[in-house]
């Protein structure tokens, strides 16, 4: 293995931007002339809209226009859409509300823009925000998800404010299972609501050149074409080829900037009315309130089991909460991110789910890290560790019992799913080593001694990564391809320059995607660079999220890189008067078989450019190569979390003193950079089991409306981890690479609450297991 | 109102409103980006820079408070080929990922490092208890300010 090449931890190249402060963020860049938006957001969760009078906000000095929804309407501003048509049980489709940018007749969660004040200044365009007169008609607002379908009727279109009542599974043989079990555990479980904050919040300029009609938005987008594609085929701001989307570096998404929203919307239309760049950046506030939240499900679940721990069937009825409107793709997250994720790495063989989506008048809910993978996990895996100790069997003897082998790869699952590969036992084994499970229990006394409660909990995760193929998706009521494009470009004196589809906001892609392509042509690391984020450089492209980045983008880089080698090969062999077949590529040399001649890299590619002796009637002159990829299958990364905390018995201070994870995601091309997504991802699934929750009070005011509210997971709440790696490589993508990016969020709430669980001795506790959680548990046990 | 202040070495006297803030001279004046803003409570810490060699937040110092004062940016410690140890060791143990706390971050675990003793896990942990960071779990963050603390 090379310094550089596929398994060396390189440092990342993007971090010498970062640490001295010369990154370039959407905030960071300004343009000549540009104007401030400030949008107006409903203090109400649901109200009439009545008169809006902005005659005091336009004396304001420096405000240039007010903009209403009948504003954007009149103008033919589209609604925005959701991308995903999910179908009801009986076959009909899901109930898709009018979601205009900004808010016409009606608001219906608090923040939901109904106007936008543009200034000359920041500070003028608040100011004239602050003047604007509204007439709102308070209506009573829906707000908690298990009594919505009993609640105000939203929308006309959606009797009992249900979006969809889907299911996956055989109904039947699910009840039959449960009819012969021996044992039966159920929870009633509800995966709390949270707000996704990147620390960058998100933010937007628009900008219009009035002599070519050409729009540009710079915008902290996961990704650009889709946001293009949206404002251009439904919203309508502007043609494809008209509009430009540059998403330069974004600072996390964590999937809260997949989505496309009302103000990169209103901004660009915004600077075509006045023809001049119009610049919005959410504040911290707006972050918690117009950011897509996510999870919040509330949820009954139950698993037959014999008596001897074989698991029979495992049966789960969802309230999935969509917020006040369908986000981009919303509408997947609880059923194909999810209900498709129930047999987890077990082979129970009949797997029922119904999953019920209700509308309520809180902030849109949709993809965050995870998305339906860790809302199944843990619906999973606190079924499993609850029936271990029913059972009196130990936690990890119940699931070998039941593991998937890896003989039975290709696995087909009960929910539409087939298991390219996986090794479940190898993973926990050197979970069990790392943890000293052996250890435990003198661990568990030795705390006693000290007054305190030690628990232990695991979590055996599967996901499903890299969405695909696009056929499949397609037929399920995605509303894109889900394929990856790359370009590879080899420069006129060999440099390369690789252009993906994909978007790095903190994953290093253009330190991974150079590792890869400079193993592949045998070239210097720095003599390729990565480009990404711009929808002016490279094809379409779908973006970052469901960790597809490297299984997806990664795998069509692979395959761009391929064809420059064929190509180069064709160009050796008319130099070296041979056919393609007699030229071996390795390491970054042409050679002719059975003989001495050889042509480097660079030299072919000079001879593309410069085609002296070049066969121009079989061949173009050039090199340089694109590839779009579209994967045969999901990837599926798994893997074995444990979790060992330990509660002060007098006051419910709760610490986790260990926590192990080993994930299998197939090859690892860089694994300092995999590490490092582990870590932030468990300590977002950390975050979600011991502190975060997005709570709205029965009025539809949002409580956890700042970091004074809202708990996010600091250096102190979290320990140093243990990672480590098993490998099963992906049987279908040419790296035999599965995917990172979620894992940790996937995996670590349930090994958490189930450790919790462990150390009070309780069977069922809400999220997040605050130490006030903790202690009114002791209090009652 | 007047205000003289000294950035990253450079004096600049400059006139601005009476409630400007510390952090939008940085980023609107003087166009040094690299001090970000990612909250409204003085919460986060994106925004730390040093005012005569101590933290502060800069978002919740106001530009009259910084009359004077020395100032330095995490532009002003180090440049790609002379970094700080405090920006090599996040750098050599991948303590940032979408680089956005990253600069209020280091700020923040330069003062740390200077200002004390004894310096642990648990104390690195608790001394950046007002930074936040959603990307890395603090994992390598507390590695590289161990790291630094041993380099500076």
């Amino acid at each position: 293995m090379s310094e550089t090449g596929i398994g060396a931890s390189v440092k990342r190249r993007e971090d010498l931007r970062f640490i001295t402060g010369a990154g370039r963020y959407t905030d960071d860049i300004d343009q000549p002339g540009q104007a401030y938006a400030v949008f107006l957001r409903s203090p109400h969760a649901r109200a009439a809209i009545g008169s809006i009078d902005a005659s005091a906000a336009l004396q304001v000095p420096g405000v240039l226009a007010v903009y209403t929804g009948q504003d954007l309407a009149a103008d033919g501003i589209g609604d925005l859409p959701c991308g995903w048509m999910v179908k009801s049980k009986d076959g009909s489709d899901m109930i898709q509300p009018p979601h205009p940018p900004i808010a016409v007749e009606r608001v219906n969660y608090v923040g939901e823009p109904y106007g936008l004040v543009v200034a000359e200044t920041l500070q003028a365009a608040r100011d004239g925000a602050e003047a604007v007169a509204v007439d709102f008609d308070a209506l009573p607002a829906v707000v908690d998800p298990a009594s919505a379908m009993q609640g105000d009727q939203l929308y006309a279109q959606a009797p009992n404010n249900r979006c969809y009542d889907w299911e996956l599974g055989d109904q039947a043989a699910t009840d039959a299972a449960f009819a012969r079990a021996d044992h039966v555990t159920s929870l009633d479980i509800v995966n709390n609501r949270l707000i996704p904050n990147a620390m960058e919040p998100r933010a937007a300029t628009g900008c219009f050149d009035a002599a070519s009609g050409d729009y540009t938005l710079y915008t902290t987008s996961q990704n650009p074409h889709l946001a293009r594609l949206v404002m251009a085929a439904f919203v309508q701001v502007a043609p494809e080829s008209k509009l430009r989307v540059v998403s330069p570096d974004v600072g996390g998404g964590f999937g809260s900037k997949i989505f496309v929203y009302a103000e990169e919307t209103a901004v660009t239309w915004a600077a075509g009315k006045l023809r001049r760049p119009v610049k919005w950046r959410a504040e911290r506030a707006e972050s918690f309130l117009a950011d897509a939240h996510g999870r919040d499900h509330v949820t009954k679940a139950e698993l037959a089991l014999a008596a001897d721990g074989e698991m029979l069937g495992l049966r789960v009825s969802t309230i999935a909460n969509m917020g006040a409107y369908l986000s981009t793709f919303a509408s997947s997250v609880p059923t194909y991110l999810y209900g498709t994720l129930l047999a987890g790495q077990y082979k129970t063989p009949a797997v029922y789910v119904g999953v019920q989506a209700v509308f309520t008048n809180t902030s849109p809910v949709d993809a965050y890290r995870g998305a339906g993978r860790p809302e199944a996990t843990y619906v999973v895996e606190r079924l499993v560790e609850t029936a271990a100790r029913e059972l009196k069997m130990d936690p990890t003897a119940l699931r070998r019992r039941n593991f998937i082998q890896p003989a039975d790869f290709p696995y087909e699952t009960p929910v539409a799913l087939v298991y390219d590969t996986g090794d479940y036992e190898a993973s926990l084994n050197r979970a069990l080593e790392h943890v000293d499970y052996a250890g435990f229990a003198a661990r568990r006394d030795a705390a006693q001694a000290r007054g305190k409660r030690r628990g232990i909990g695991f979590s055996c995760y599967i996901e499903a990564c890299g969405l695909a193929p696009s056929q499949v998706a397609l037929s399920l009521g995605a509303g894109v391809g889900l394929f990856e494009s790359a370009e590879v470009r080899v420069n006129v004196t060999g440099s390369v320059t690789v252009i993906t589809g994909a978007h790095s906001h903190g994953q290093g892609h253009e330190t991974t995607f150079a590792q890869i392509v400079s193993e592949r042509l045998g070239i210097p690391f720095d003599s390729v660079e990565v480009a990404h984020g711009d929808t002016s450089r490279g094809d379409y492209g779908l973006g970052t999220y469901g960790s597809r980045s490297l299984a997806v983008g990664g795998s069509a880089i692979v395959k761009a890189s391929d064809k420059i080698i064929a190509k180069g090969k064709k160009i050796v062999a008319h130099a070296f008067e041979t056919t393609d077949e007699q030229i071996d590529f390795t390491e970054g040399v042409f050679a002719e078989r059975d003989s001495n001649r050889s042509m480097t890299f660079g030299e072919v590619a000079f001879a593309a450019y410069v085609p002296a002796n070049f066969p121009l009637d079989e061949l173009e002159p050039g090199l340089s190569e694109k590839a779009f990829y579209d994967p045969g299958n999901f990837t599926y990364p798994a893997g074995a979390h444990v979790c060992e905390v330990e509660v002060d018995a007098e006051t419910g201070v709760l610490e986790i003193v260990k926590f192990v994870a080993v994930d299998d995601f197939g090859h690892v091309i860089n694994p300092m950079i995999v590490a490092g997504q582990v870590h932030g991802g468990l300590c977002q699934g950390i975050g979600q089991a011991l502190c975060e929750h997005g709570v709205y009070d029965a009025s539809g005011q949002l409580v956890t409306g700042s970091f004074l509210d809202y708990c996010m997971p600091r250096a102190d709440d979290v320990p140093s981890f243990v990672v480590d790696t098993t490998v099963t490589p992906c049987t279908h993508n040419p790296l035999g690479v599965k995917g990172c990016g979620e894992a940790g969020a996937i995996g670590a709430t349930a090994a958490v609450m189930n450790a919790v669980t462990d150390a009070l001795g309780v069977k069922e506790l809400a999220m997040p297991a605050r130490s006030e959680v903790v202690w009114r548990a002791l209090s009652a046990a | 109102m007047e205000v003289t202040l000294t950035v990253n070495g450079t004096a600049h006297a400059l006139d601005v409103p009476d409630n400007m803030l510390l952090v939008e001279v940085l980023r609107e004046r003087l166009r040094l980006t690299g001090t970000h803003v990612g909250c409204d409570t003085s919460q986060c810490g994106a925004c730390v820079v040093h005012m005569d060699g101590r933290a502060v937040k800069s978002c919740t110092v106001l530009a009259g408070q910084a009359d004077g004062a020395d100032v330095t940016t995490i532009e002003g410690i180090g440049a790609p080929d002379d970094l700080h140890p405090m920006q090599a060791a996040f750098r050599e143990c991948h303590a940032l990922q979408c680089g956005f706390c990253t600069p209020g971050m280091i700020m923040a675990a330069i003062d740390l490092v200077n200002t004390s003793e004894q310096l642990d896990e648990q104390a690195v942990r608790e001394g950046l208890e007002g930074n936040l960071c959603r990307c890395t779990g603090y994992h390598n963050i507390v590695r590289a300010v161990l790291a630094a603390r041993d380099a500076m």
